[in-house]
């Protein structure tokens, strides 16, 4: 170690890792992952949510999972949540839409309003 | 790669024992069986404090706390929680009911009310991973002290925040690094004392276990503040855990040159090196650890000269505890008004407690000087199991005395303990309740002193055994008239005349129950009788007729056969043949047997 650059360099690449122990109030992406939403492809969603934040370097934004939202016909479905606690709910997701949603929503603050369910149902 | 879900386990001694590996190795199987093995990971990590709810794992980004994990629920927790979002509702700690889980810790006081300075990694980072040290400030410390300050501004900041010694005196830490700076000298050592020989303590065992870089760290800062290029952390080879992960972080941070030479470029230079004691308790007296790291036998030796002029192979030396250590590069990033603004007038900052015995919440404890013992036992410790009252607590270890119920309200520092009659020591906590002898209790601490005792001057080595041998008698049955008085003579002969702190301290557990329980040491002697029914030679097993319904229970349980009589007739105890075991007591349906 030469340098305090190098040891700050080191701690940017390590908090990155983990800052998902961090417990507060952040951004949420929840995706549905009952049998309904893995018959219909969830687990490339979910897949594509993770490659996605790792490839534009977002750390405070976290993916889980949850059960079944109840909307099966809808699968596969993920819901962001605002660290306010707004919440938008997307449906009928595959990998391509899940990486629009990080670039414009959680990138940009702009909800892909074609993918919401609002949209759907109108 | 940055995974989605991180699987944070203990792997302190603690979980360890109760099968933490294992349930890690069933979770790599079911993590590989569902294919979410990259997404998720598991990470080992030092104690989290709870040990009696242990095997302790958290989950996250939920932060879901599972407690009494075992490698049987390892499938439904991946099942469950990893596939499906699920949490497991019947193994979190705290409210199992919660709606979710930040609700379910709401009420876990244990938490709640600690501060965590020495043990903020614990817990948090995995151990055995430099980098994740690092991404928690780690090193921040060091790289700071050694580029933009001044050794003397190092000790004058340590000095200011008023950190006192951890491992049981309590001496100002700035001033110890003072006095070894002033020394001129070609060769200085920093010495690190992690041979922890208190029953009942294991904070330095946590801290090494969990955050043994932190450690690394602060030896570093103080060779630098001292001008020592060399130091020597003496653990004892009972803790191969702890000495494990110690070995793996020395060779991390040589890797990344954190020691070594040239330590950021600059020109100081610094290593480590690990001693290994045998256990012996009079190691930890710093004069006795420092011969053992020459390889000598371990014994004291008159102070002074004291360490800092000259200690290891007759350099100035400096020697704090791990505990003491950990404090450190917290101190130089957040600035000694920080420290100094938590605590008492004269005790600064947080003190880790080993909380056992008698307690629901066993485990480690940290929390601000000047809480009381009250907050400790009951908000933290979760009180007394089967709503037994409160006797006594015992801290400072075989050094220290026993603080009675009076007395909870105190807040806990270095000066009210020692008024109090005992003493901070390195930080155990011995809960008793009411079924505890308070003569019982002197004599185990004597007996540990008479087994440690070096040997080197009579007052221990005689002193404590005939003190030893007074308490046999006296918990025998066989006490004297006299016998108290006596007590109280040796016990002020070895204080004035051992030769190291801890013959000097051995009879302080006579002497604070003796203060505060002196009816019961009469009881013994005048009417040979223990109030707690803990002294086995006073105590007689009968059978109460009244109660007794002739059931044949306890006379088959009996061991040795001192139970007779006819079926749903009162039975009767022979105490000639009685062993006095207990076992026809908890036996009966009736409570019909009763000893006194």
């Amino acid at each position: 170690m030469k340098s305090i650059e190098e040891l700050k360099a080191i701690k940017e690449r390590a908090l990155k890792e983990i800052s998902i122990r961090e417990n507060e109030n952040k951004v949420r992406i929840v995706v549905g992952m009952a049998t309904c939403g893995i018959a219909a492809g969830a687990k490339g969603v979910m897949s594509a949510f993770i490659e996605e934040l790792n490839k534009r370097n977002i750390q405070d934004v976290t993916v889980s999972m949850t059960g079944c939202i109840g909307i099966c016909r809808h699968e596969p479905i993920a819901e962001v949540y605002e660290a306010n606690g707004e919440k938008t709910t997307y449906i009928k997701l595959d990998a391509e839409k899940a990486r629009r949603i990080v670039a414009e929503h959680i990138v940009n603050q702009q909800p892909v309003i074609e993918f919401t369910i609002g949209a759907a149902e109108k | 790669m940055v995974c989605r879900s991180h699987i944070l386990i203990c792997n302190g001694t603690g979980c360890v024992a109760s099968k933490s590996p294992e349930i890690m190795a069933k979770l790599n199987e079911h993590l590989a069986a569902n294919g979410i093995e990259k997404e998720v990971k598991i990470v080992k990590t030092g104690c989290f404090g709870l040990c009696e709810k242990g095997p302790i794992m958290v989950i996250y980004p939920e932060g879901a706390t599972y407690c009494h994990v075992s490698p049987d629920d390892v499938e439904e927790i991946v099942n469950e929680h990893l596939v499906k979002g699920r949490i497991v509702k019947r193994l979190l700690l705290g409210d199992k009911d919660a709606e979710d889980v930040a609700k379910s810790l709401e009420n876990v006081g244990f938490f709640a009310r600690q501060q965590r300075v020495a043990l903020r990694n614990c817990g948090v980072i995995n151990p055995e991973n430099i980098d994740e040290y690092i991404a928690r400030d780690g090193y921040a410390a060091l790289a700071k002290a050694v580029t933009e300050m001044t050794p003397q501004q190092v000790i004058d900041e340590i000095k200011k925040s008023g950190l006192r010694g951890r491992g049981g005196a309590g001496f100002p830490t700035g001033l110890k690094w003072q006095f070894a700076a002033q020394e001129v000298n070609d060769q200085k050592y920093v010495c690190c004392n992690a041979d922890e020989g208190d029953p009942g303590a294991f904070m330095d065992r946590s801290v090494l276990e969990g955050d043994p870089h932190t450690v690394l760290e602060a030896m570093a800062i103080a060779g630098y503040a001292i001008g020592s290029n060399q130091g020597y952390i003496y653990v004892r080879a009972e803790y191969p855990i702890a000495v494990q992960r110690l070995k793996i972080a020395i060779d991390q941070a040589r890797e990344y040159g954190l020691l070594g030479k040239n330590i950021f470029g600059t020109n100081f230079s610094f290593d480590v090196d690990i001693r290994l004691g045998a256990g012996a308790f009079v190691c930890g007296e710093e004069t006795a650890l420092m011969t053992s790291i020459e390889g000598k036998r371990g014994e004291p030796r008159t102070r002074p000269p004291f360490p800092a002029v000259k200690g290891l192979w007759e350099k100035p030396t400096i020697l704090n505890n791990v505990e003491t250590y950990a404090n450190i590069p917290m101190i130089l990033l957040k600035g000694a008004e920080w420290f100094a603004s938590i605590g008492t007038e004269k005790s600064k900052g947080t003190k880790v407690f080993a909380v056992g015995g008698n307690i629901n919440n066993t485990g480690l404890v940290e929390i601000p000087m000047g809480t009381t013992l009250r907050e400790v036992i009951y908000d933290i410790g979760g009180g007394i199991p089967k709503g037994k009252a409160f006797k006594a607590a015992q801290t400072g270890g075989p050094s220290g005395g026993c603080i009675p119920a009076q007395h909870l309200d105190t807040p806990i520092d270095y000066d009210n303990l020692i008024a109090l009659g005992s003493m901070m020591g390195s930080g155990g906590l011995i809960v008793m309740d009411e079924d505890n002898c308070m003569v019982d209790i002197a004599k185990f601490f004597l007996e540990f002193t008479v087994d440690e005792s070096c040997g080197k001057c009579p007052p221990c080595r005689i002193g404590t055994k005939r003190m030893h041998e007074i308490l046999e008698r006296i918990t025998e049955g066989k006490g004297e008239e006299g016998d108290i008085e006596k007590l109280e003579t040796l016990a002020e002969s070895i204080k004035q005349g051992a030769l190291c702190g801890l013959g000097q301290t051995a009879p302080n557990p006579v002497l604070s129950t003796l203060r505060y329980f002196r009816d019961e040491y009469e009881a013994h002697v005048k009417e040979k009788r223990c109030p707690a029914g803990v002294c086995k030679a006073m105590l007689n097993f009968s059978i109460i007729p009244e109660k007794c319904k002739g059931c044949s229970l306890c006379a088959k349980k009996c061991p040795v056969g001192a139970i007779s009589g006819e079926i749903k007739k009162p039975y009767v105890i022979d105490t000639a043949k009685c062993i006095k075991c207990g076992v026809c007591m908890d036996s009966c349906k009736f409570a019909a047997i009763e000893k006194k």
